[in-house]
């Protein structure tokens, strides 16, 4: 009998699309698949969850949870799997879920993987599957011990409801000596146009090949005429062209789009984990020897500023958008 | 204000990356080895905070005996001390034995704030700074892309998949920060030069009061069973842009149905 457990997080009042892929994932490593759900709506999280397989949640919904970061979820996390001892807990690869998870791994003494693309198990225990060098090499590392911890990377499974009743409900309180920990003030959205970048069919990203910031707008051109959405390379978002909220790739989003068109974007290792899973991938780059190249389906060896006036010009032509 | 910044030296991101075929361990021999491009913006900021505080900057490094040279550059950049974290026993240490280790050298350091990149670039766990705030009772501010600092509060811009939420906390903490948050400078040949007599530390795990079996025991608890390559992708077409590439592009997309 083994028991996993996944936390959930609340993106608003519904359950993070990351934590339904991970119970989705998680619903063939067990017998049993809990869910512990810390958030000022977590009450809202209660039926999702079970939808997607969690046969008892703990649920603690304190406001504490919204107005500090990471440490009272650790602590009370702490509590749960001491008093509970899941054979394996599952974060989605976010900031909270990675901030929460680390905290948790040093309070218990608990070993942790990150950027987990699958999680398997057998009679040897858990393996988890991660992949390095630009996603040329697949690792297996096999995890022991109390409560492996494994945090995974959004998209890695998809999200599917199951014929699943409503769960049990444990309600879980925050002790008053938990630390509370650093204070969040005040949330800011960054304002977006377009489809969103998760969800989009199309991406058009652009990187440092463009040369000037005010290149970028070639890309949004090209972008708005295919009814897709913008990305962008760590490095472009780094040097401050576009909001972060554009980036893709590690420590950005992750997209898994029907097109991925990467413009002046070399390939980086940091980026390509953010987008190997488009189905077709095409780039632009003057670099015949850029990595990027290995990824796509369609390769241009030239100049993204001189090509994408082109396609957009082309598009217009054929009497797209 | 004892500020501490967290560096780490990792093969060339711009090299090939390989893994040892027995260990599974990354290769750091024979290869270029560069501090961590991240670490930059870290030991800038913690740079900047110590200016404005009247403070200085310790730089700690867990690593092999090469690992001096990281601690070099940020002493160049401007820290006045640094700590050498060396061991043959921590050499493929987790996550978690990391932040052990560096947790209890800023405890020795008796730093008041510890600033380190959000990941490294080699390995991406990105769970050892919170970590080591955790072992050291102290809040994090994660994910900053804006830092300051007033009368003993930290606040932060800390990323959100949206935007950003705005991060508070007291000293003492442990902040990290992003890339681009500022611009890292370069070390001056007269901070080379200095950087050579500045003090330098190497403590093992003895000297930090480490258990050797704790490592041990978190070592055990994951093992590499096997690498791969990742099946490939389909070889795709490369053309050369001859003037046509538009029309190529536009072509594909109607093949593909997008437009």
């Amino acid at each position: 009998m083994s028991k996993i457990w996944v936390f959930a997080e609340m993106a608003g009042d519904q359950v993070s699309p990351v934590s339904l892929e991970v119970l989705s994932g998680a619903r063939a490593l067990g017998d049993e698949l809990e869910a512990v759900v810390l958030d000022p709506q977590a009450q809202r999280a209660k039926t999702t969850l079970g939808e997607y397989g969690a046969s008892t949640v703990y649920l603690g919904s304190a406001p504490e949870y919204g107005n500090h970061v990471a440490q009272p979820h650790a602590a009370v996390l702490a509590h749960l799997v001491l008093a509970h001892r899941p054979d394996l807990l599952l974060f989605g690869a976010t900031y909270d879920g990675r901030d929460i998870c680390a905290r948790l791994s040093a309070r218990l003494g608990l070993t942790v993987v990150a950027n987990a693309l699958a999680v398997n198990s057998s009679d040897a225990g858990f393996t988890v599957l991660t992949s390095i060098f630009g996603a040329t090499q697949n690792v297996t590392t096999r995890v022991q011990g109390p409560t492996p911890c494994v945090l995974v990377r959004p998209k890695s499974y998809p999200a599917e409801a199951v014929a699943g009743g409503e769960p049990r409900v444990v309600e879980v309180a925050l002790p008053a000596d938990a630390p509370r920990g650093a204070r969040r003030l005040e949330s800011v959205v960054a304002p977006a146009s377009g489809p969103k970048l998760e969800d989009a069919r199309v991406v058009v990203s652009g990187g440092r090949g463009l040369q000037d910031p005010t290149n970028f707008r070639l890309v949004e051109e090209v972008a708005e005429l295919l009814h897709g959405a913008v990305g962008a390379s760590r490095a472009v978002v780094d040097a401050g062209w576009v909001p972060y909220s554009r980036q893709v790739g590690q420590t950005g989003k992750t997209v898994k789009p029907d097109v991925y068109l990467a413009c002046g974007i070399s390939g980086a290792m940091q980026h390509t984990v953010g987008m190997k899973g488009a189905a077709h991938i095409v780039a632009i780059n003057k670099d015949r020897d850029a990595p990027i190249f290995k990824l796509s389906d369609l390769g241009i060896v030239g100049d993204a500023v001189k090509v994408l006036p082109e396609l957009s010009a082309e598009l217009r032509a054929r009497g797209v958008g | 204000m004892k500020v501490a910044v967290f560096v780490k030296q990792i093969p060339d991101p711009s090299g090939a990356g390989a893994l040892d075929p027995v260990s599974h361990r990354l290769v750091r021999e024979g290869v270029e080895v560069v501090l961590d491009p991240g670490d930059a913006y870290g030991v800038e900021a913690g740079l900047q905070l110590a200016e404005s505080s009247a403070g200085e900057v310790v730089a700690i490094s867990m690593g092999g005996e090469r690992a001096v040279e990281v601690i070099r550059k940020a002493m160049a950049m401007g820290a006045a001390s640094g700590i050498h974290l060396l061991d043959e026993r921590l050499a493929g240490a987790d996550a978690l034995t990391t932040a052990r280790v560096l947790a209890a050298a800023v405890a020795h350091s008796g730093a008041e704030m510890v600033v380190a990149c959000t990941e490294s670039t080699d390995g991406y766990t990105g769970t050892v700074p919170a970590a080591v705030a955790e072992l050291l009772g102290w809040p994090s501010l994660t994910f900053a892309k804006h830092l300051e600092l007033a009368d003993g509060l930290v606040r932060i811009h800390r990323q959100t998949p949206q935007g950003h939420d705005v991060v508070e906390a007291a000293l003492p903490c442990v902040v990290t920060v992003t890339g681009g948050i500022n611009e890292p400078r370069y070390p001056t040949l007269k901070g080379i030069m200095g950087a050579k007599a500045k003090p330098l530390e190497t403590l093992g795990l003895a000297d930090l009061g480490l258990d050797p079996a704790q490592v041990e025991l978190a070592l055990g608890q994951q093992a590499v069973i096997a690498v791969e390559r990742a099946p490939e992708r389909q070889a795709g077409r490369i053309i050369e842009d001859d003037g046509s590439a538009a029309q190529i592009i536009a072509d594909y997309l109607a093949e593909l149905k997008v437009i």
